[in-house]
């Protein structure tokens, strides 16, 4: 047993972070606030021939020929940045669904739930189950990145009402994944601000205060890291619930904290500490809910010996 | 990142098994909580039991997949706990192996592992509890010994230990962390004084100790002079670090056995409650793999903040933040799933409940904890 990263997990993440870094910086995050959420295609063109979607496809089908452990440093490093986009469906449409491994095709999924909207629904060209097109209506998003429409019909491929194993589990935790990259991105923003903002004549973050408040937003986020880590070592539908779980809670609560941290700042537009806020909600209501991992770890529990 | 263990290492986990499964039943009767010398005579028997079969160095010597499988399967077969050789196994032995002389290991280490030398803590002070760097305790040099005078309290186990990890000042004009000195005082020296103090469980857990004009030979001092707050630090992150390990597992335990109790009064028909437990499932799994975690980082070149290969660094406060709140949870948990049961002070459950209310007090207060990850890990500046 050696639960570390190995070396070339680690140069992984470091090149996904600099791609990026490089690609979709603070500039391009503000820029499509502004502009409005429209995917990027060149760009998930680029993510695509970087290994992307294609990342766990045998490389006898043209993929990459990685598991889960690499895909979960690949989403952690998206979720830091607020990558927007259905990146988790595209991901597990690689090989099922035309060009998706390649980046070519955007493909969203059902993941909110029966009767739940779809996201990115009229820049996506398939939902994941779905037999043939699927029209919706949009609505109102709260996050000014993930579009939401609200669809026709039951809303429910075989994939969710199915249980668990497959595509469920998969889709919760690589959205763990990004729930965990935007939870330790908030807590370097709010250390950061926490050193730099000077109140009563010192930093604020040297107030326990503040310091409590970040070190609960650390404690949150690891906890949420090493679930995240070993769900995608075992691929135990338990440990994948109780990931999800975890990681919801970290990103949620880890951006009202970092909200707290920035003062009146943190409740402007300007500051990105909503758009971590609300990208966090949205991800908490896809794939598998609090309410449902729960559930599905308590009956597990009475099979515990 | 792996899980999975080598042959060798399941090997070691299915003779361990099968060991336990023929020695766990022919062991005495546990002694009552407040039976202190049969307490004593207990955890000592089994610590001689594992000292012959092999397995008593684990914790010190074994690969750190083999102190979690050791944990782990003592744990779950119901095995006793380290109990009154917390101090001298956890702490003191594993501090004395890394900084002792070979002089020192050579007494010291042997009598731990054998169960015959019980140890315990002489570290917190009235005026020092989670501000352990401002302790008083004086040491001064008179010619081979130290002459040592003041009091500690929170000493668990004082009253049957053998030897005592003290902690001493030794240069009274030095700044407040670095005249510090680690001891072994023998309890039996003359100046001693051990009054045991009530906990609000009802039990003697721990004592207060008077130290009056206590001789503690010079060559007992482990580690330099004024450097104790260096090899205390040693300790502290063992402490934070490992010592927990077998506890989770028996959390993960209790909470099964409380979804079962539940199951059984009709209480898990009540959602709010189901989900709870089911929460805490997510909790204690996470905190197993976090030990886990920890554990393989401080098995490699050693971790940020200890500075010393194969000791857990400040990654162990992380861990005693979230353990202590959760089994907290854990047992109020418990005490809905009882309802007025949880009144009844001869069930386990609320002894449990009521000694959980000491974990985000020991060893370090929550409030320190959250200074020392703010401060250590996250470099936020010092205040207040």
């Amino acid at each position: 047993m050696d639960f570390q990263l190995t070396e070339e997990q680690r140069d992984l993440r470091a090149g996904v972070r600099d791609l990026l870094a490089g690609r979709y910086g603070r500039d391009a995050l503000r820029a499509a606030v502004d502009s409005g959420p429209v995917v990027d295609r060149r760009l998930w063109q680029e993510l695509g021939g970087a290994g992307f979607f294609a990342l766990r496809l045998p490389e006898a089908a043209g993929g990459v020929g990685l598991g889960m452990p690499e895909a979960v440093l690949v989403f952690e490093e998206a979720g830091r940045a607020l990558l927007p986009g259905p990146l988790v469906a595209t991901h597990l449409a690689a090989g099922l669904v035309p060009g998706a491994a390649e980046g070519r095709a955007v493909v969203t999924a059902y993941d909110f739930g029966a009767g739940g909207p779809v996201a990115y629904l009229a820049e996506s060209d398939a939902v994941l189950g779905a037999a043939g097109p699927v029209t919706g209506e949009p609505v109102a998003s709260v996050d000014p990145l993930t579009p939401l429409s609200r669809v026709a019909g039951p809303g429910v491929s075989p994939y969710r009402s199915g249980g668990f194993g497959g595509l469920v589990d998969e889709g919760a935790l690589l959205t763990a994944a990004l729930q965990l990259g935007s939870a330790l991105r908030t807590v370097e923003l709010a250390v950061e601000y926490a050193r730099t903002r000077e109140q009563f004549g010192q930093p604020i973050g040297a107030f326990q205060a503040v310091k409590h408040l970040c070190a609960q937003m650390l404690v949150r986020a690891e906890l949420a890291r090493t679930a995240v880590y070993a769900a995608a070592v075992t691929g135990d539908a338990a440990e994948i619930a109780g990931a999800k779980l975890l990681a919801d809670e970290a990103a949620v609560l880890g951006a009202r904290d970092c909200l707290q941290v920035h003062g009146g700042m943190g409740f402007t537009w300007e500051a990105d500490v909503h758009l971590h806020l609300k990208r966090a909600w949205v991800r908490a209501e896809q794939w598998r809910t609090a309410a449902e991992a729960e559930e599905l770890l308590a009956a597990e529990l009475l099979g515990v010996e | 990142m792996r899980l999975d263990h080598t042959a060798e290492d399941e090997e070691f986990r299915a003779r361990l098994r099968e060991w336990l499964a023929v020695v766990l039943p022919k062991l005495p009767a546990k002694p009552s909580p407040a039976d202190w010398p049969g307490r004593r005579a207990y955890d000592a028997g089994w610590q001689r039991a594992l000292y012959d079969a092999g397995y008593a160095d684990v914790h010190w010597d074994a690969t750190p997949a083999r102190r979690l499988i050791f944990l782990e399967e003592t744990e779950k077969a119901g095995a006793p706990y380290v109990g009154a050789n917390f101090v001298g196994l956890l702490h003191a032995g594993p501090t004395i192996a890394a900084e002792g002389t070979p002089g020192q290991r050579d007494r010291w280490l042997g009598p731990i592992l054998r169960g015959e030398e019980i140890w315990c803590q002489g570290f917190s002070e009235p005026e020092a509890g989670s501000d352990l760097a401002a302790l008083r305790t004086r040491a001064v040099r008179d010619g081979d010994a130290y002459v040592v005078s003041g009091s500690k309290i929170w000493t668990s186990h004082a009253e049957v230990a053998d030897w005592c990890e003290l902690l001493v000042r030794t240069d009274p004009a030095a700044p407040r962390h670095r005249g510090i000195s680690w001891l072994a005082m023998p309890m039996d020296a003359p100046g001693v004084t051990v009054r045991p103090l009530r906990t609000l469980a009802g039990s003697t857990e721990f004592a207060e100790m008077f130290l009056d004009e206590v001789r503690v030979p010079v060559s007992h001092r482990v580690g330099a002079e004024n450097d104790g707050w260096r090899v205390t630090m040693v300790t502290l992150s063992f402490e934070r670090g490992t010592a927990f390990v077998g506890e989770v597992v028996a959390c993960r335990r209790t909470l099964g056995e409380l979804a079962r109790a539940a199951r059984a009064n009709g209480r898990w028909d009540d959602p709010v409650l189901r989900r709870r437990l089911g929460r805490l499932h997510a909790e204690f799994g996470a905190l197993w793999r976090l030990t886990q975690w920890n554990v393989s980082e401080a098995a490699g070149a050693g971790v940020a903040g200890s500075g010393v290969a194969g000791v857990p660094g400040v990654g162990g406060s992380v861990f005693k933040l979230r353990y202590s709140h959760a089994r907290q949870e854990l047992y109020e948990a418990a005490a809905e799933v009882l309802g007025a049961g949880s009144l009844d002070l001869d069930r386990e459950w609320v002894l449990d409940r009521l000694s959980s209310l000491s974990y985000t007090i020991a060893a370090g207060t929550s409030q320190i904890q959250q200074n020392i990850v703010a401060e250590r890990i996250l470099g936020l500046p010092k205040g207040r």
